[in-house]
C-alpha cells in the first residue's frame, strides 16, 4: 500500500491503483464541482473518456483521476 | 527508428497483433494511453509475453499524420512506422436521465473496470441497468466483489433472434447460462423491459426510480429502489478518432475494413471494437488477421472464425438497440451534456431557434463542446434532433497540453 493526500487527508492506495479509484474506494465520490451549476463530479466512465473526474495532481490541473496512477506522497485536490 | 508496424491500443486486438507481428520478424511498436497493457477486457490479468515488441505505455495518441515513409503517430513522443494498425477499442454508450450526473452513477464498463482493473468495490448496494448481454458479466463481477446487486434491468425484451444466435454458438450460450445461474443463486432479479429512469440524492446517489418500459421504451409503472451506486450501459461506441483523422471510410459508428482488416486508406489497418463492437474474442481474431494481411495469406480457419463472430455480433446489435422512448425519461432540467451542463430545455430552445441538426445545435447551445468532445452526449444529442448518431471529427483525438504542442513543433523543426 502507498499513501497520498487529498485536500490534506491521507488516502491509501494499492500499488498501481488510480487516484480516482482510491478516492472512490475511500468513500470520496466527488472532488470537484461544475463551472455553472456547482454540481458535484467524480468517477463516471473510469476509462478516460468522460473527463468528469478531473483534479489537480502535484500542482498540475485537469488530470483525469481515473487515468492517473497514485504515487506515494502525491498532493491531490480539486 | 522507424517501425514496420505501429499498433495503437494494447487491448486484445492490439496485443495479439503486436505479438504475432513480432514473431514474424516485424519491427513493432505497441502504443497505449494507459499505464498497463490489456485494454478494457484483460486489464490486470495475465497477458501474453511481448518479446521483440517496443511497448510504449502512458502515451496518449492525439494525432496521426501521413509522412513520406508511412505514418507519424503523435503522443508525448512521436513514433514513425510504415504501417499503422488502429486498435483503440470502444467506450460505453450512455443515454441521459434525470440525476445521471450524480456521483455514484457509473457506466457499466466503468464499474467492471473498477473491479477488474482497480480491485475496488464500486458500491455497497447497486442496480445494474441498460441494454445488452454485457450487463450480465458486469452484475456477476460486482457480486463477486461483494456488492449487493439489487436488480439487473434490461430495457429491451431480447427476442427469439437472440436465442437463435446463441444456439449457433454453444460457448456463448454456456457463458450466458453461467451468468444467469450465478444471478439466480444470489437471488438477483433480471428484469427485461425495465430501466433506471432517474437517480436521486444530494451529493451522491441514494436511490433510483425504476420504470417498466413499453417496447419503444416509454416509461410507465414507476417505483423507487434504494442503492448507493448505479451502473448503466447501453452498448459501446467505437473510438474512431484516429481513422477519421486519416480519412478512413466509416459505416454507422465504425471503421470499414475488408476481411483482412484493411481500411479504405492504404497502409492503415484496424482491428477490434473500432471496426464494430463484437467483443474480445473477435478482437483477438482480428488482431491476428491484420498481421496475416501483411505477411501472407490468412488461414481460412481465422477468416471463418471472424465471420462467425461477426454474425453473432450483428444478431446482438439487432436484439439490443437503443430505442427513442428514453426521451420521455427526461425533464426540462435534465442535463444532457455533462461537460457544458446543457439541459434538455436549452436544447429545445435552440431547436425552436432553428437548430435542426447536431452541428447547428452545437453552435447554439454548446452540447458536445466540452472536455469529452461529445463522447458521452453525442448519441443523445443526435437523436434529440432526429439524426442518426455519427462519429464527430476531432482535430485532436485527445486534449493535449500546450507543452506537448510546442514540444512537437520543436521536433518538427529539428
Ligand atoms: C470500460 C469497459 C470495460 C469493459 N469490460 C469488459 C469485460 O470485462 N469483458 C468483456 O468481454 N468486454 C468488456 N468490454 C468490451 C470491450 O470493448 C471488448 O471486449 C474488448 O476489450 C475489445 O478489445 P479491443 O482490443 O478492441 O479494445 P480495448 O480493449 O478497448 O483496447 C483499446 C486500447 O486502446 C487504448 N487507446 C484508445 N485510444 C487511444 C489513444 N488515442 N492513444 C493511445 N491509446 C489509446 C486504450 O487505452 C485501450 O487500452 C469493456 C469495454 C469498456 C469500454
Ligand atoms: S471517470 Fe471518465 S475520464 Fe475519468
Amino acid at each position: 500500500m502507498i499513501e497520498f493526500r487529498f485536500e490534506g487527508r491521507a488516502i491509501a492506495a494499492e500499488e498501481g491503483q488510480s487516484i480516482g479509484a482510491a478516492l472512490h474506494a475511500a468513500g470520496i465520490r466527488s472532488w470537484r464541482t461544475t463551472r455553472f451549476g456547482g454540481r458535484p463530479r467524480g468517477l463516471f466512465c473510469a476509462i478516460g473518456a468522460c473527463f468528469d473526474c478531473l483534479l489537480t495532481v502535484n500542482g498540475a490541473p485537469d488530470q483525469r483521476a481515473c487515468q492517473t496512477v497514485a504515487r506515494a506522497g502525491d498532493e491531490v485536490g480539486p | 527508428m522507424s517501425y514496420d508496424l505501429a499498433v495503437v491500443g494494447a487491448g486484445p486486438a492490439g496485443l495479439t497483433a503486436a505479438r504475432v507481428a513480432a514473431k514474424r520478424g516485424l519491427r513493432v511498436a505497441l502504443i497505449d494511453a494507459y499505464a498497463r497493457t490489456g485494454g478494457q477486457f484483460l486489464r490486470g490479468a495475465a497477458q501474453p509475453r511481448l518479446t521483440g515488441v517496443d511497448v510504449k505505455l502512458g502515451q496518449r495518441v492525439w494525432a496521426v499524420e501521413r509522412s513520406s515513409g508511412g505514418f507519424e503517430i503523435h503522443a508525448s513522443t512521436t513514433t514513425t512506422a510504415a504501417i499503422l494498425l488502429v486498435a483503440t477499442g470502444a467506450h460505453d454508450k450512455v443515454i441521459p436521465f434525470p440525476g445521471w450526473d450524480l456521483p455514484g452513477v457509473l457506466t457499466a464498463g466503468g464499474a467492471q473496470a473498477l473491479v477488474k482493473g482497480e480491485r475496488i468495490r464500486p458500491g455497497a448496494e447497486m442496480v445494474v441497468a441498460g441494454t445488452g448481454p454485457f450487463l450480465l458479466p458486469v452484475a456477476v463481477t460486482l457480486l463477486e466483489a461483494g456488492v449487493r446487486v439489487k436488480e439487473v434491468l434490461e430495457a429491451n425484451r431480447p427476442a427469439p433472434r437472440m436465442a437463435a444466435a446463441l444456439a449457433r454458438i454453444p460457448s456463448k450460450a454456456a457463458e450466458a447460462l453461467g451468468y444467469a445461474r450465478r444471478l439466480a443463486e444470489a437471488r438477483v432479479p433480471y428484469r427485461t423491459g425495465h430501466a433506471v429512469v432517474a437517480a436521486h440524492g444530494e451529493d451522491s446517489v441514494e436511490g433510483v426510480t425504476v420504470a417498466r418500459l413499453t417496447p419503444g421504451w416509454r416509461p410507465y409503472a414507476w417505483r423507487t429502489v434504494d442503492c448507493d451506486t448505479v451502473a448503466v450501459g447501453y452498448g459501446f461506441t467505437p473510438q474512431v478518432d484516429l481513422p477519421l483523422q486519416l480519412g478512413c471510410a466509416l459505416t454507422g459508428d465504425h471503421v470499414v475494413t475488408d476481411d483482412r482488416q484493411r481500411t479504405s486508406v492504404e497502409g492503415v489497418l484496424a482491428a477490434g471494437e473500432v471496426t464494430g463492437v463484437a467483443g474480445a474474442p473477435s478482437a483477438v481474431v482480428e488482431g491476428a488477421l491484420a498481421v496475416h494481411s501483411l505477411v501472407g495469406e490468412p488461414p481460412p480457419r481465422l477468416l471463418a472464425e471472424k465471420a462467425r463472430l461477426r454474425r453473432f455480433a450483428r444478431a446482438l446489435d439487432l436484439s439490443y438497440p437503443v430505442r427513442d422512448g428514453w426521451r420521455d425519461w427526461l425533464t426540462p432540467d435534465t442535463v444532457v451534456c455533462r461537460c457544458e451542463e446543457v439541459t434538455l430545455r436549452a436544447i429545445d430552445e435552440a431547436r425552436d431557434l432553428g437548430a435542426h441538426d447536431p452541428r447547428t445545435l452545437k453552435l447554439l447551445a454548446r452540447p458536445g463542446m466540452g472536455w469529452c468532445q461529445g463522447r458521452m452526449c453525442g448519441h443523445a444529442v443526435a437523436r434529440l434532433t432526429g439524426h442518426e448518431p455519427a462519429p464527430q471529427k476531432r482535430p485532436f483525438a485527445q486534449p493535449i497540453t500546450l507543452a506537448d504542442l510546442t514540444l512537437h513543433d520543436r521536433e518538427d523543426n529539428a
